[in-house]
């Protein structure tokens, strides 16, 4: 799954915002890629980046943002490209699912009417025709009675239903890749199920690839092929699933798995809770290691430079720290 | 959306509150500004009786419609030759009593009343109606009733004009009543047994000072251009007293001849309300904890 | 939606049955005798015994109120003390000035302020924004009358491009009428304008932020359908119900610009009753201010239920 020719490439891509209080880093030269119809999940904790990383794919941060690096779709430079050509990447070759299904919703207007604004953007049809795609995607995605719910509002559905047209609206034009930013957090355990259920049945039918963002292990162990840790704004860790759930390298990580339990286990019953500190909310990237202030093993090499990251036993198993835990 | 809400660095985390507010203000140049306006304004208002260059009722018909920057008369005269620039800080010294009485009105009524509908179920509706029923008589008509029953005066003008700003109170005090109620520890101070009147007085009335103070700051420009427009009408301060509304009713008749007389009160009407809505406004961004907007 | 319009049609009804009430009360809290105040100029005890026998003044007040409220209803407002009109007529003439120079305010405040409100709100940290923003706070701040008086000052008798005063039925020559109304109407707008400008950003400073707008962008919309389609269309909303709030506003704002611009409405004949204590009129224009505010807020509810699908459909939520 991890061969092949590369869909989306992102390769030192870093994030900054201008605030009242100086400027914050939220990412700092973060490399990731994505290959076609592949899982890559992006694991870690709230603040950690992983949200901005996504947004900034397809140019969505507010202004006070400063991007650098590139992102590369097919090939194709987005960081700085204009606004109108990032506009006909958007909703048609990355799309996007949220975590909040009740409030990414516009509440005024019916989910058929804003399935149906994806295509007529993208694809020039009538909104007669938009409207009849839009019942074929609902069911698509397992809404039952798909021809009557095309007409309702947001607040006449479940949650578990919003988000399934959620689903429905970022795969309306067939999207290349899907960046879906926690899709599950706001649901039942029992409705996650489902939805990942979903997803997954999306890529093996359209073959679409999917950036998955959580700060769920379990959804990451259910879904994803491959994982990228990150960690204030830079990745400590990058594996396939089963090799980093077998072997973390990288005491982050390790806390993680800690904190809950191995691939297969149920989605959504556990948070990361169980590293002592907090995220550090950083005005500039130190040269250090940032996860040193709460490492065990941290020594005065990891505060006095940052740890590249690179490849350990396995080829594809890279890792980003001075003192890796080594495989057993 | 979460990575708006990067957390603002804390530059002195042991700065209360006010001090907070405080410091707010004096950065934001327009807040000092109107607060400077505002202070002379209050100034001149209170001084006026010893400061005014002549007495508000001093009449010299020979000397009548003088132009702006008649020795003597640095505003001029107005119909009956009296002192423009003495009748315009009288004037303003009514206008500013005026406001203050309506304000104090609107919030000895509506702030007992927004806390209790915010605070008992069973009062929500019954004040709900009365505020309805509130709202259904705007000032003017409040004050034309006023005016037909006791007659027209300064009193009655900010009694109308503080009646129909109860509504704009309530209804604030009694959502931020709400909020503060189903915070921690209120909930905390009525499980350990305190009495209603205590908690509504010890945690929710001064947690909703703030509240209460940038309600007043938008009701007092309010009131202020409520007293112009019922002084102007006749169904307010009634002359020979000076107030900017009567001023600007006779400069009415006779804007053609004196287009200053006409122009100035209105001028110092507006600006006193344009610094009370800019340093209100001010006021509100600084006591908003969001800290942004 | 059938119980929301229910409850509010009921609270509307409780309201003008007690706005009705408060009308009634103060008539009787009229100094002296209300046979004498309303007698007028002829105050023989023959005129006298006939008005209390006609407003049955001698009978309990429950009874007098029971009278009062049916002859309302038949829109028998009595006659004026001082011409002997019926006030019935006098509205006739009277309301139509004044509901004409409310909806040119209204529609113009509205024009006016929801541009410069999205404007504000989508050039953020713009000088645009600056420029609105106190254009909206002068607007609050400025009494209209004095505007009014400027402006017939500057822009009638100086250059004679507006009539100064005077009013000519629309019927009778709409071109004329129009340009009688106009400058009032957009002088009454003004303070409404400035009103429904910052509410409108602040609504939209609140939707342009919200998650479906996000949504929105993500799908590739352009910046026009994300602010029109999606931002705006919630932030009509709350602009909606402030508009009916401003009602009183904007009727106390009409009485004093039909007073400047010498027009013919219910404000100018309130004003003139005022001062000839012609109680008939003056209890006639309360009951029927009160009235106008409720009922219009009522169907101010009633189109607010009909754009937010929210409460349209409350009923058969999932």
């Amino acid at each position: 799954m991890t061969a092949g020719a590369r869909i989306l490439e992102v390769a030192d891509l870093s994030v900054s915002f201008v605030t009242e209080s100086g400027n914050v880093s939220a990412v700092d030269h973060v490399s990731l890629d994505l290959a076609p119809g592949e899982i890559v999940g992006v694991v870690g904790e709230s603040g950690c980046g992983k949200s901005v990383t996504a947004m900034s794919l397809a140019g969505l941060l507010p202004r006070s943002a400063r991007v650098t690096g590139s992102v590369r779709l097919r090939g194709t430079e987005l960081i700085g490209a204009p606004e109108t050509s990032l506009r006909r990447v958007r909703g048609k070759e990355i799309a996007y699912i949220f975590q909040e299904p009740m409030t990414s919703l516009n509440p005024v207007l019916t989910v058929g009417r804003q399935i149906g604004e994806v295509l007529q953007v993208h694809e020039r049809i009538s909104r007669k025709q938009a409207r009849a795609r839009a019942i074929e995607l609902l069911s698509l995605v397992g809404i039952p009675s798909a021809a009557t719910r095309v007409d309702n509002y947001p607040h006449q559905l479940s949650g578990g239903m919003r988000q399934r047209v959620m689903i429905a609206m970022a795969v309306a034009c067939n999207p290349t890749v899907l960046v879906a930013d926690e899709p599950t957090t706001a649901l039942d355990v029992t409705v996650q199920a489902g939805i990942l259920e979903v997803l997954r049945d999306l890529r093996d039918r359209l073959g679409t690839s999917i950036l998955i963002i959580t700060h769920d292990l379990g959804v990451i162990a259910d879904i994803a092929d491959r994982v990228v840790v990150m960690y204030a704004g830079r990745v400590v860790e990058r594996a396939p699933v089963t090799e980093l759930f077998a072997h973390p390298h990288h005491r982050y990580t390790n806390g993680l798995l800690n904190a809950s339990p191995t691939p297969g286990r149920h989605a959504g019953t556990d948070r990361l809770q169980e590293i002592p500190g907090l995220v550090p909310v950083l005005t500039t990237q130190p040269d250090a290691c940032t996860f040193a202030d709460r490492c065990p093993a941290a020594d005065d090499t990891c505060r006095g430079s940052a740890p590249p990251l690179a490849a350990l036993g396995v080829a594809d198993h890279l890792v980003a720290c001075w003192h890796p835990v080594e495989a057993t | 959306m979460t990575i708006l809400t990067v957390p603002e660095a804390e530059t002195s985390p042991s700065l209360t509150r006010r001090t907070r507010v405080f410091r707010r203000l004096r950065r934001n140049p327009l807040a000092v500004i109107s607060f400077v306006i505002l202070a002379i304004a209050v100034l001149v208002a209170l001084l006026a009786p010893w400061i005014a260059p002549h007495s508000v009722e001093d009449t010299d018909f020979g000397n009548i419609f003088s132009p702006p920057g008649t020795p003597g008369h640095f505003l001029g005269t107005d119909d009956l030759g009296r002192d423009v620039l003495s009748r315009i800080m009288f004037g303003a010294r009514a206008s500013l009593e005026v406001g203050l009485l309506a304000v104090l009105t609107a919030l000895v009524i509506g702030v007992p009343l927004g806390l209790a509908a915010g605070y008992f179920r069973a009062f929500d509706a019954v004040i709900g109606r009365f505020t309805d029923l509130l709202l259904a008589f705007p000032f003017l008509i409040l004050a034309v009733g006023l005016a037909a029953i006791r007659g027209a005066s300064l009193g009655n003008a900010a009694v109308a004009i503080g009646i129909a700003q109860i509504p704009g109170v309530i209804r604030v005090i009694r959502s931020d009543t709400l909020r503060l109620k189903s915070l921690d520890f209120v909930a905390a101070a009525v499980v350990d047994g305190a009495s209603d009147l205590w908690v509504l007085s010890r945690h929710i009335l001064p947690n909703a000072t703030s509240v209460i103070l940038v309600q007043a700051t938008v009701a007092l420009p309010a009131a202020i251009l409520g007293e112009a427009v019922l002084s102007f009408l006749g169904l307010g301060i009634q002359p020979p007293d000076p107030s900017l509304g009567t001023m600007l009713a006779t400069a009415q008749q006779f804007a053609a001849r004196a287009p200053w007389a006409a122009t100035l009160p209105g001028l110092v009407i507006m600006i006193l309300a344009l610094t009370f809505n800019v340093f209100g406004d001010a006021l509100r961004d600084a006591l908003d904890p969001k800290g942004d907007r | 939606m059938a119980r929301y319009l229910l409850t509010r049609a009921w609270h509307s009804a409780l309201t003008l049955v007690l706005a009705s009430v408060v009308v009634f009360l103060g008539i009787r809290a009229l100094p002296g005798d209300p046979a004498l105040a309303l007698a007028g100029e002829d105050r023989s005890p023959e005129a006298l015994a006939a008005i209390r026998a006609e407003y049955g003044l001698d009978r309990p007040l429950t009874v007098q109120f029971g009278h009062y409220v049916e002859r309302a209803l038949q829109g028998d407002f009595g006659s004026s003390i001082r011409t002997g009109i019926p006030v019935s007529d006098m509205l006739r003439t009277a309301l139509p000035v004044t509901i004409e120079l409310s909806f040119l305010a209204i529609l113009i405040a509205t024009a006016l302020g929801v541009g410069a409100g999205v404007v504000a709100a989508v050039r953020r940290g713009r000088p645009a924004e600056w420029v609105a923003n106190f254009l909206a706070l002068v607007g609050l701040s400025v009494p209209h009358f004095w505007l009014g008086l400027l402006a017939i000052l500057y822009l009638s008798v100086a250059t004679g491009l507006f009539p100064a005063s005077g009013f000519v039925p629309f019927f009778e020559d709409p071109v004329g009428n129009l340009h009688h109304i106009i400058l009032p109407a957009l002088i009454l707008g003004t303070g409404l304008a400035a009103i429904i400008m910052r509410q409108t950003r602040s609504a939209m400073l609140d939707s342009l932020s919200a998650d479906y707008v996000r949504t929105a962008k993500a799908k590739g919309l352009s910046p026009r359908a994300v602010i029109g389609r999606h931002a705006l269309r919630n932030s009509l909303i709350v602009v909606v119900t402030i508009v009916g709030l401003q009602l009183g506003g904007l009727i106390s704002g009409a009485v004093v610009t039909e007073q400047i611009f010498g027009l013919p409405g219910f404000g100018k004949m309130t004003i003139d009753a005022v001062f000839q204590r012609d109680y008939p009129v003056i209890q006639a224009v309360v009951l029927l201010t009160a009235t106008a505010y409720i009922v219009i807020n009522f169907l101010v509810d009633l189109v607010y239920s009909l754009i937010d699908p929210r409460i349209r459909v409350a009923g058969d939520a999932a």
